[in-house]
């Protein structure tokens, strides 16, 4: 795309495309972190991770100060506006993903009992990992612009729920067997419920790639299957 | 000689009433229709063939870089540009199903169908009533002084005028400032009640709070006319109108929803064109 007659506009808009990867990374970090942390119970690491989404949440609200500004002072119109917009949104999108892996650090130094069930660790982690995959290929596609990607990760989203779905059965039934090991698979459901809307996330973010570069929005063709429908919780 | 002239317009007038009024494909009837538009000063070709509708009771806005032709079509739709000698017009402009450049049309009876505000306000040298006044009064459009008065209060009050001028309606019309100016020019086009309103960049010699009045009006203006307008600011396009046309180089680029034009244009030039990235 041509460059914009008054060149400092063509900065800011530069700018806020920088902050919104730079955020991408911090988030993704932030969820590797708090993974880690949970499956080695490494409270050190957890500490750090919870310190750190303070600096993605002055990030989101820095970059939203900077898109108020552009839009007062530029009355941007169309893949400006839609650029802008999806900086926005996106940065919000990211700002959460940054909560859920603090959440998840938080469990990480609540769980007291030693986690050693190498089964659920295994569905957390393989969870976790499908998630980061998807949050990196739409972080990816905000810089590359390629809307096949964006597609791909919306498709998959469903792959991140059914694992979600099967880890959430697992805990109903060692909830049943042990009560003792309700409090920490109680911790484990709530971590897993926050990747699984890491990876909704990620879906929103695709969603707004596919807006930002198209201007229109993504079809809305994914089946929706709601596997938790039948066992009454979500 | 003069009653011929008056009975051949009629009866070109009278096609428009038996013949339905063309529609679009979303069903909107289309008060204006420019078909193949080609317009040439002298040896230069100004518009390249453009077609263009206007849809009755909206606002379409006529956006592009200076020189672009998007003037020049506002011109033809009233036969402004007849004024110019080595201005030349081929294709059609229909007004309902008139032809606006038949020979057996009327040019002043025209231009009370379709009417003007420009640029630059240009109130008669005379008093604010008069500027009002004037045109009834040649169209015989009021019966006695009274009906006048009439059509001429509730002209400047439908402009948004009349509350500002009623106790000195005998003052001169240049007195007024810039904006009450160019209101009273919109209460003067719409004194002889006419169908289209054709407005040439009407705010750019008007400062903002001016500005915001003319296009609240517009918006009033639209329950019960026909406007086209012609304006360098795309923020003001945006603002007042339903459809906006782009133009460049003569040809017309792009027409259509105003929220889809300056969301997500279909064609690169207008897409450059609206977030200043032209040239």
């Amino acid at each position: 795309m041509k460059d914009h007659i008054v060149s400092s506009f063509n900065e800011e808009l530069k700018e806020l495309a920088g902050r919104v990867v730079e955020m991408g990374g911090l988030a993704e970090t932030l969820v590797h972190d708090a993974v880690s942390a949970l499956l080695r119970q490494d409270r050190e690491l957890a500490t750090r991770t919870i310190a750190a989404d303070r600096r993605l949440d002055n990030m989101q609200a820095e970059l939203e100060e900077l898109c108020i500004s552009v839009i007062a002072r530029r009355q941007p119109m169309a893949s400006d506006l839609r650029d802008i917009i999806a900086a926005m949104r996106i940065s919000n999108d990211l700002e959460r993903v940054g909560d859920m892996a603090k959440n998840i650090a938080k469990r990480t130094l609540a769980i007291e009992s030693e986690f050693n069930n190498k089964q659920l660790a295994v569905g957390v982690e393989h969870m976790s990992d499908l998630a980061l995959e998807q949050l990196k290929a739409v972080l990816d596609a905000y810089t590359s612009g390629d809307l096949e990607v964006v597609q791909r990760v919306h498709l998959r989203d469903d792959e991140v729920d059914a694992l979600y779905t099967s880890l959430f059965r697992q805990l109903l039934t060692y909830m049943m067997e042990d009560p003792r090991s309700i409090t920490m698979c109680a911790h484990l459901l709530f971590c897993a419920k926050n990747i699984e809307r890491i990876g909704d996330h990620a879906t929103n973010i695709a969603e707004n790639i596919y807006y930002m570069i198209s201007g229109n929005q993504l079809p809305a063709d994914r089946p929706k299957t709601d596997e938790l429908a039948d066992s009454s919780a979500v | 000689m003069a009653l011929e002239m008056t009975t051949d317009t009629e009866s070109a007038m009278d096609t428009t009433i038996s013949a339905p009024p063309a529609v679009s494909a979303e069903g909107e009837t289309l008060k204006m229709r420019g078909r193949d538009v080609k317009v040439f000063y002298g040896d230069k070709q100004a518009l390249h063939g453009v077609d263009l509708d206007v849809r009755k009771n909206q606002v379409t806005a006529l956006i592009g870089p200076s020189g672009c032709g998007k003037s020049t079509f506002l011109r033809c739709l009233n036969r402004m540009n007849d004024t110019i000698d080595i201005c030349r017009v081929e294709g059609d402009i229909l007004l309902d199903n008139d032809d606006v450049y038949d020979p057996r049309i009327d040019v002043v009876e025209l231009r009370a169908r379709v009417g003007m505000v420009f640029q630059k306000p240009n109130p008669f040298p005379k008093s604010i009533f008069e500027n009002v006044a004037y045109g009834p009064r040649i169209h015989g459009l009021a019966q006695s002084k009274a009906d006048l008065e009439e059509i001429v209060a509730s002209s400047l009050q439908r402009a948004g005028l009349f509350e500002e001028v009623k106790d000195r309606l005998d003052e001169p019309g240049t007195g007024l400032s810039g904006g009450q100016q160019q209101r009273l020019c919109i209460a003067r086009a719409i004194a002889v009640s006419p169908e289209v309103i054709l407005m040439d960049e009407p705010c750019s010699a008007l400062d903002p709070i001016a500005t915001a009045k003319v296009e609240e009006l517009i918006d009033e203006l639209r329950q019960n006319y026909t406007i086209v307008i012609v304006t360098h600011s795309m923020q003001q396009a945006a603002r007042v109108s339903q459809r906006t046309a782009f133009f460049h180089l003569g040809t017309l680029v792009e027409e259509g929803l105003t929220n889809d034009i300056f969301t997500n244009p279909k064609d690169q030039r207008t897409q450059d064109y609206i977030t200043g990235r032209f040239g």
